[in-house]
C-alpha cells in the first residue's frame, strides 16, 4: 500500500434508540438506551441474534439508519444529524463490507474498486494505481480483469473488502461478512481482516450471530439482545466469566464443550437425598489457563474428579480452558471452593444420582 | 407479381422502419428518464416524490389504457400541431412515439426495480449521490433488462406501425391492408406478412443478443 497508517477513528454510541412506528400505529422499539464506545483501532464485535438490532446499529455509524433518540459520534462527528455534503463525507471516511458482498455485476474486479473513487471524484489517472494496490493488498491480482460472477464467495468478499478501503476510510463497518461463506473462507477473510487492522490502523465495527467470528478477530465484544446490550467488555473477559443467559448460550455454541447424551438425559436440577455426583462446569482463564488443577484437586484434598468433556482455546494469544467435570456429592462444595480460591471459575450444571 | 408492385413493397418497408425507428428513438428518449423517475421516487426511494410518482403513474396507465387505433384518431388536433400535418408517415410518428413512451417507461422502470437493493444501499454506504447511484449502479446494472424491454417495445412498434394506415401512415401494414384485402390480391398480402416476421425475427434475435453480451451476471466461460 503506499498509504500510510491511517489514524482509526472513535465510534460512540450515546443513549441511542430507534422506534419505528407500525401500520397500525403502535410504537416498536428496535433499539433502545445503546451506550458504547468504541475505542479507535479496535476490533469490535456486536453479538446477537437476527432481529436483535445489531443490523439497524451497524448502519447508523454511516447514516444509513438515523436514530430516533440518543447520538451516534464517528471521530467527534455528529452522525445522525449530518446531511448532504458532509454525511457523504462521513460516508467516505466509513468503508462498509455485506453479507451478501453487493458487488455490481456490470463491473470486473477492478471496477467494482474503483467505484468509490469515481464518485469521490477522484481523477482517473490516480485511480488505477491506487486500485491496482488494493487489488494486490486482497491478492486478486491475477482476477482484476473478471467479473464477480467468475469468483467464489471468498474472492467476492475480498473484492468487497478492497472497495470498502479505497477510499481510505478511518472505521471499516462488517455487516456479517462471513455468514455466507464455508469454514474455511471465513478463516481467510477474518485474517485479511485482522491484518488490515493491523497494518492500516482503522477501527473496525462487525455485527455477526457467530461467537467463532468474535473468538477469531475481536478484542471487545457487546451482547445485543431485543434492541438492549446485555453485556460488553474485553472479548476475553466475556468468554471466560459471562454473566448474561443471551451471551452463555452464545458460548455454549463455539467452545463446543457440551455434556455428553448419556450425563444430559440423566441430568436434574435438585441434589439427590444423598450419594450422587455433583456436574460442575469448570473455566480455566488467565495465568491458571494451563494450571494442572483438577490434578491436584485429587492429590491435595483426595477428591476424585470425573471429566466429562473440555477443550483449551485462544482468544488472541490468551488460552482459557473450559472443563465439563462431575465429583461425589458430598465433597463438591469443598472442591468448588478450592478452585474458586485458585482462580478458577465454577458453575454447578446439575446433578445425576 | 408486377415491377410496380415490387417497388411499392420495397417503399412500404422503408416507411414501416422509418416510422418504428424515429418513434422507437424519441420514445426512448423521453420513456427511459420517465421510467427511471418512477422507479426511484416512491416515498423514501432515491428521489423520493410519492405525488408526482403517483400522477405520473396514472397518466402513464391512462395511456397504456386507450387503444392504439383510437389514440391515433383522438390526438390528430395535437399531431397537427407537432407535425404540421396530420395525415402521412411523418405525422403517424407522434402517436406511434405516445403509445411507447409510456410503455418503454413501464419496462424500464421493471428493470430497474430488478436491481437488488444491496447495490443502492453500498453506493449509498460510499457516500454516493442519487445522481451518481442512478447513473453509475441503476442504469449499468438494469441494462440487460432495459435491452430486452426495448426488444419488446421496438416489435409492438412494427405492429402498431400497421395501423396507422388510418391517418395516412403508409407502410407494411396500409399496404397489405389496401392491395392484399381491398383489392383481393392474397400474394401481397402473404409477402407483406413474411416481410414483417422477417423483421420481428431480427429486432428479436439482435435485441437477445445485445443483452446477453452486457449481461455479465452469469458465467459464461464457466468460471474458471
Amino acid at each position: 500500500m503506499t498509504d500510510n497508517m491511517i489514524q482509526g477513528a472513535s465510534i460512540a454510541f450515546d443513549k441511542v434508540g430507534k422506534a419505528y412506528t407500525k401500520a397500525g400505529g403502535a410504537t416498536v422499539n428496535a433499539l433502545e438506551g445503546i451506550s458504547l464506545d468504541v475505542a479507535p483501532g479496535s476490533i469490535t464485535g456486536i453479538i446477537g441474534r437476527s432481529g436483535a438490532g445489531k443490523s439497524t446499529l451497524l448502519r447508523m455509524v454511516n447514516g444509513l439508519e438515523r436514530p430516533t433518540s440518543g447520538k451516534v459520534l464517528v471521530g467527534g462527528e455528529d452522525v445522525g444529524t449530518a446531511k448532504g455534503g458532509k454525511l457523504r463525507a462521513i460516508r467516505r471516511d466509513v468503508g462498509m463490507i455485506f453479507q451478501h458482498f453487493n458487488l455490481l455485476s456490470s463491473r470486473t474486479v477492478a471496477g467494482n474498486i474503483a467505484l468509490p473513487l469515481e464518485v469521490a471524484g477522484v481523477p482517473s489517472a490516480q485511480i488505477k494505481p491506487r486500485v491496482a494496490d488494493l487489488i494486490e493488498r486482497v491478492g486478486l491480482s491475477a482476477q482484476a480483469g473478471r467479473y464477480p460472477a467468475e469468483l467464489s464467495g471468498g474472492q467476492k468478499q475480498r473484492i468487497g473488502i478492497a472497495r470498502a478501503l479505497a477510499t481510505g476510510p478511518k472505521v471499516l463497518l462488517s455487516d456479517e461478512a462471513t455468514s455466507a461463506l464455508d469454514p474455511e473462507t471465513t478463516q481467510t477473510v477474518l485474517s485479511l481482516l485482522k491484518d488490515i487492522n493491523r497494518d492500516l490502523g482503522l477501527t473496525v465495527l462487525l455485527i455477526t450471530h457467530e461467537m467463532a467470528v468474535v473468538r477469531d478477530i475481536a478484542s471487545h465484544v457487546a451482547v445485543i439482545e431485543a434492541g438492549r446490550i446485555v453485556e460488553h467488555g474485553a472479548t476475553y473477559d466475556i468468554f471466560t466469566a459471562p454473566q448474561h443467559e443471551t451471551t452463555r448460550s452464545f458460548l455454549s455454541g463455539v467452545t463446543g464443550v457440551t455434556l455428553p447424551a448419556f450425563v444430559r438425559d440423566r441430568l436434574t436440577q435438585t441434589a439427590p437425598a444423598s450419594g450422587g455426583e455433583e456436574v460442575i462446569r469448570v473455566t480455566f482463564a488467565g495465568a491458571h489457563a494451563t494450571d494442572p488443577m483438577l490434578a491436584r484437586l485429587t492429590k491435595e484434598m483426595g477428591i476424585p474428579v470425573n471429566i466429562l468433556a473440555g477443550a483449551v482455546e485462544e482468544i488472541g494469544t490468551r488460552p482459557f480452558g473450559n472443563l465439563l467435570v462431575s465429583m461425589p456429592m458430598p465433597q463438591a462444595a469443598q472442591a468448588r471452593a478450592f478452585l474458586e480460591q485458585h482462580g478458577l471459575l465454577t458453575e454447578v450444571l446439575g446433578y445425576v444420582g | 407479381m408486377s415491377a410496380n408492385l415490387i417497388n411499392l413493397l420495397i417503399e412500404a418497408t422503408g416507411q414501416t422502419l422509418y416510422m418504428v425507428a424515429i418513434s422507437a428513438i424519441l420514445g426512448t428518449v423521453l420513456g427511459l428518464p420517465l421510467g427511471l423517475f418512477l422507479a426511484t421516487s416512491q416515498r423514501g426511494e432515491l428521489l423520493s416524490a410519492p405525488w408526482v410518482n403517483k400522477i405520473l403513474g396514472l397518466v402513464v396507465n391512462a395511456t397504456r389504457s386507450v387503444p392504439f387505433i383510437i389514440l391515433v384518431v383522438a390526438i390528430i388536433p395535437f399531431t397537427r400541431m407537432v407535425a404540421g400535418t396530420s395525415i402521412g408517415t411523418t405525422a403517424a410518428i407522434v402517436p406511434l412515439t405516445i403509445a411507447t413512451v409510456p410503455f418503454i417507461a413501464r419496462l424500464v422502470e421493471n428493470a430497474i426495480r430488478e436491481v437488488d437493493s444491496g447495490l443502492i444501499e453500498a453506493a449509498r454506504a460510499m457516500g454516493a449521490t442519487p445522481v451518481q447511484i442512478i447513473r453509475k449502479v441503476l442504469l449499468p446494472e438494469a441494462l440487460p433488462g432495459i435491452t430486452l424491454g426495448l426488444t419488446l417495445a421496438i416489435v409492438s412498434l412494427i405492429g402498431y406501425s400497421a395501423m396507422v394506415g388510418a391517418v395516412g401512415g403508409e407502410g407494411l401494414g396500409d399496404l397489405g391492408i389496401r392491395y392484399g384485402y381491398q383489392r383481393f390480391m392474397p400474394d401481397v398480402m402473404a409477402i407483406v406478412v413474411i416481410i414483417l416476421i422477417v423483421l420481428v425475427q431480427l429486432v428479436q434475435s439482435i435485441g437477445e443478443r445485445v443483452a446477453t453480451a452486457v449481461d455479465k451476471r452469469a458465467t459464461k466461460s464457466g468460471g474458471q
